[in-house]
């Protein structure tokens, strides 16, 4: 059983995080009822007993002591970290954990990136190393931050390529919050693309998320569950946004947005840390994903959103889950994978799933998806018998599709109005390190990534005839 | 005559474990009991039934769920210290597993092989079973094939693969398989091979099972080879239970170096609930069969009758467009009641093979009284023929179209494997395509 250790950085990141503790403690609470300290546990937290010694330390298969999450929490500002060290989490995280400063980054990816990065880069390592010592066998490092702001943004970025450079053999998934349209920041698109540059050279793979896409659940789930209609009545505490069962109290805003994205890392991870029929581990998720190493953006989309409470769950309801996996209601980003070209997919699920069910719906759904042509058959499948608390099974898919093309490209449009002006520029160019190069080639290196993604559409709508094989000369 | 069973993977130690129950439930009650049991099990002090096998996976969890389930069923048990796991599999990736994985455990895994065989009175061979999927059965299982042959050159060494469903489960499956089969042509006696699509269709249309998990699929892989495994009278046995059951398999089936894959089909396959209310006649069981066989229909259901064997005129090609499948060799197990009364004559037809071997040479047939697994009679089928030409084929083609494009290639050369070993496996198996490919029966 190998472990994960969290990192978050910024403002979004932690609030982010600060929910995934909490679904996370609740996941194993409902399915750890002996209230031992298992291998699954102990793939995201530690078991100290402060009455030993030596940090206390207690090994797999004894009672639960004092959980401690493997993470690491980095932010430049005092208030979100304080706010969870006050809160009903306050147990799980050690102050040897936590990196905080006081100014903030002021929404300036330079001043996250070089002032911070370099000043605080000592103390990050140091605390990294820590947290991975205390691992047996560290897999993945989970970096969840945004990218539209300075600390998230910056100091994150250059987080990835500390983690890229201390610990090269571990796997880097990072999860990045895309600012939408109507970002309030107004330089969110400088921050977003510098830090793009950083995660095509060193992320391992990344989830985008785009805070629009989640409003838009959450408001769907919100009119389920006032609509009231017989025989849809939504079961409690089952929604893909409910934190209900947790240690947190009343929810607060951007809870229910941050639930989805704390319930994306959990469903990601369960395969790895739960039994199943057909297991999945972290790094079979980049080994199949990412047949190019730059091309390593993998659309997220969960299903079911809810379960209704009617508790009899017909055949036609599973089939259901997989044809909202394609939906573009459901994914995390704005786009709609269903009509741009699929490069390989991963269908994760959870609970009362069987094979037979797996294959009838590929089977069904495979003729309307297009897939690129060297990899028609581009499934990566997983079958977890433990499902997330409150729903009898779930899905998760992962697309490597070229639906993220028109993401960037749109990034790279807000970018260009600004940069053309040079609006804000000179805050960034009077960072120390930071020069005006720095823009050029981020914003290149986003553009042959879309020229990558570009290339491969354009096969799309051609017919690909078969390499021809090797002959025998006979 | 003792076999050691290797499981390597998740895959391998699901079916292994299937193949365990299959032999043990089979045995009770019957006179072959003692033969069977000493075949896979020994007596530990306690004086509980333990398996001959070592359990071998890069990551813990099914190694631990197969020994709890063991040491549960109260039946027969894992021997304590016969597994190995590390923390974090193999990604799915070959190159890991044989580049990485294999080697730095090599002394641990040949340790625990040394101490199954030695227990052994006569080795009877070395079972190794995995799937071609992934990354540890397949990466891991190749390189441990090949330790196994350097240390026992003269031992038996049969791999049983199980081929993923053609509808990915992985999606570099396919380089994995290729890679996989490249190698073990070199190192394996005989490779017997499942494949989940056929043994998922087994359990749809055969058996009736409504929601199919991988434990029905393996039980259906489990019950063929156990039919196979089971203790059983030969030609060379002398009325006594075979001593040398791997030996003969392979000298029955795999005659020539290039030609070694194997399949099998077992017939009756049913509900158990309709076993009861069902008869067997012999002729029936076997004409069915010899048509499975040359039709290269996997099961009973939906056979094409109009494929017949070339009669002389060169063509071999039925009105339905499917094409005869010609064998190189076969081996048919009858199992069950009035076995001594079966007429087999229909299998010893020279258009059914190729010229190399006389049809006398070429079929070789196995018989048991004892019925297996509850049916009354049952009869299977381990052909060395052209039938699994088309999944192998279909397993090169994609993955040579995916690796024109070049597509994932990054992260085996990360463990180091090469475009150039890639293009040596596709060579060698091109070459084994084509050989099966071009053989034509006696008879045209």
């Amino acid at each position: 059983m190998t472990q994960s250790v969290v990192v978050q950085v910024g403002q979004c990141g932690n609030q982010v995080g600060c929910r995934f503790w909490d679904l996370a403690l609740r996941e194993h609470a409902h399915v750890n009822k002996k209230g031992l300290y298992d291998e699954a546990l102990s793939s995201f937290f530690r078991n100290v007993d402060s009455r030993k010694s030596a940090g206390g330390a207690c090994g797999v298969g004894g009672r639960i002591q004092h959980l401690k999450a493997r993470a690491v929490l980095v932010d430049m500002e005092e208030g979100v970290v304080k706010e969870i060290l006050q809160g009903p989490l306050r147990e799980v995280f050690d102050s040897a954990q936590l990196l905080t400063d006081v100014s903030g980054s002021g929404n300036n990816w330079a001043v996250g990136h070089m002032t911070y990065g370099s000043a605080y880069r000592e103390q990050i390592v140091d605390k990294l190393r820590k947290a991975a010592e205390h691992c047996d066998c560290l897999q993945c490092f989970f970096l969840i931050h945004s990218m539209g702001g300075g600390t998230g943004s910056g100091l994150g970025t250059s987080v990835l390529s500390l983690l890229e450079e201390e610990f090269p053999d571990v796997c880097r998934i990072v999860t990045s919050i895309y600012p939408s349209a109507e970002d309030d920041v107004i330089t969110s698109p400088y921050n977003s693309i510098l830090a793009m540059r950083e995660l095509t050279e060193h992320a391992d793979c990344v989830l985008p998320v785009e805070n629009q896409s989640l409003v838009d659940i959450v408001n769907k789930i919100k009119i389920m569950s006032h609509s009231a209609k017989p025989g849809s009545v939504i079961k409690r505490d089952s929604t893909v946004i409910s934190g209900q069962g947790g240690l947190s109290g009343p929810e607060k805003p951007f809870d229910a947005m941050n639930n989805i994205v704390a319930n994306l890392l959990l469903n990601i991870t369960s395969s790895a840390r739960f039994e199943g029929s057909l297991n999945m581990d972290l790094n079979e998720i980049a080994m199949n994903l990412v047949p190019f190493p730059r091309l390593h953006y993998l659309v997220p989309s969960l299903t079911p959103l809810y379960t209704l409470a009617d508790v009899s769950v017909p055949t036609r309801r599973l089939d259901q889950m997989f044809s909202d996996a394609f939906s573009k209601d459901h994914q995390l980003i704005r786009a709609d994978p269903k009509h741009s070209l699929y490069l390989a997919c991963a269908l994760m699920v959870r609970g009362n799933v069987q094979v037979s069910d797996l294959r009838r719906n590929i089977e069904r759904l495979r003729p309307s998806l297009p897939f690129v042509s060297w990899n028609q058959e581009g499934w990566k499948t997983s079958l977890c018998s433990v499902p997330p608390v409150g729903h009898s099974h779930s899905l998760l898919a992962l697309a490597n599709n070229t639906c993220v093309k028109p993401t960037f490209m749109e990034l790279r449009e807000r970018f260009t109005k600004l940069y053309r002006k040079k609006a804000h520029l000179h805050h960034y160019l009077h960072v120390e390190g930071m020069e005006q190069s720095f823009f050029s080639e981020a914003v290149d290196s986003l553009s042959s990534l879309i020229e990558e993604y570009h290339q491969l559409d354009a096969t799309k709508a051609r017919l690909i005839p078969d390499t021809p094989r090797l002959s025998i000369a006979t | 005559m003792s076999v050691v069973t290797v499981q390597l993977g998740q895959c391998g130690n699901q079916v292994a474990h299937e193949l365990l129950d299959v032999v043990w439930s089979d045995a009770q009650k019957k006179p072959s009991r003692a033969a069977s049991c000493e075949r896979f099990f020994h007596h530990n002090t306690h004086g509980e039934l333990v398996a001959r096998a070592v359990l071998i996976d890069m990551e813990p969890k099914v190694i631990n769920q197969s020994l709890s389930r063991a040491a549960k069923c109260g039946r027969w048990r894992y021997g304590e210290d016969s597994h190995f796991s590390q923390k974090q599999g193999s990604g799915n990736n070959w190159a890991n597993g044989y580049c990485v994985h294999g080697p730095r455990h090599r002394d641990v895994v040949e340790e625990l092989v040394r101490r199954e065989v030695e227990r052994c009175d006569r080795l009877a061979g070395l079972l190794a079973m995995m799937s071609v999927a992934g990354g540890t059965g397949s990466g891991v299982g190749a390189y441990v094939t090949q330790c196994l042959r350097d240390i026992y050159p003269t031992s038996f060494i049969l791999n049983h693969l199980t081929w993923p469903y053609r509808t990915g489960e992985v999606i570099v499956q396919n380089y994995n398989s290729v890679l996989t089969l490249a190698h073990l042509y070199q190192l394996s006696d005989a490779i017997l091979v499942h494949e989940n699509d056929t043994a998922h269709r087994i359990c749809s249309q055969l058996l009736n099972i409504k929601h199919i998990s991988f434990s029905d699929v393996n039980k259906v892989i489990a019950h063929q080879l156990g039919s196979v495994l089971q203790p059983a009278l030969t030609a060379d046995s002398h009325g006594v239970y075979s001593r040398n059951p791997l030996g003969e398999l392979v000298s029955a089936l795999a005659c020539h170096p290039e030609y070694k894959l194997l399949s099998m089909c077992t017939i009756p396959q049913m509900p158990s609930s309709s076993i009861a209310y069902s008869t067997f006649s012999w002729p029936g069981l076997l004409k069915h069969l010899r048509q499975m066989l040359i039709s290269n229909s996997k099961m009973e259901e939906g056979i094409d009758w109009q494929v017949r064997p070339p009669a002389g005129s060169g063509r071999s090609t039925s009105l339905t467009g499917s094409s005869f499948n010609t064998s190189l060799a076969n081996l048919l197990i009858l199992r069950g009641k009035d076995v001594y009364s079966a007429e087999t004559g229909g299998f010893e037809d020279p258009a059914l093979y190729t010229s190399w071997l006389s049809s006398k040479e070429a079929f070789s047939l196995w018989k048991s009284p004892v019925s297996f697994n509850k049916y009354e009679k049952s009869a299977t089928l381990v052909s060395n023929s052209q039938a699994l030409l088309s999944p192998l084929n279909d397993m090169v083609g994609k993955a040579w179209n995916m690796f024109a494009s070049r597509a994932y290639i990054h992260q085996y050369m990360k463990y180091g494997i090469s475009e150039e070993d890639f293009l040596d496996s596709f060579t060698s198996l091109e070459q084994n395509s084509w050989n099966s490919s071009t053989l034509t029966s006696a008879a045209a």
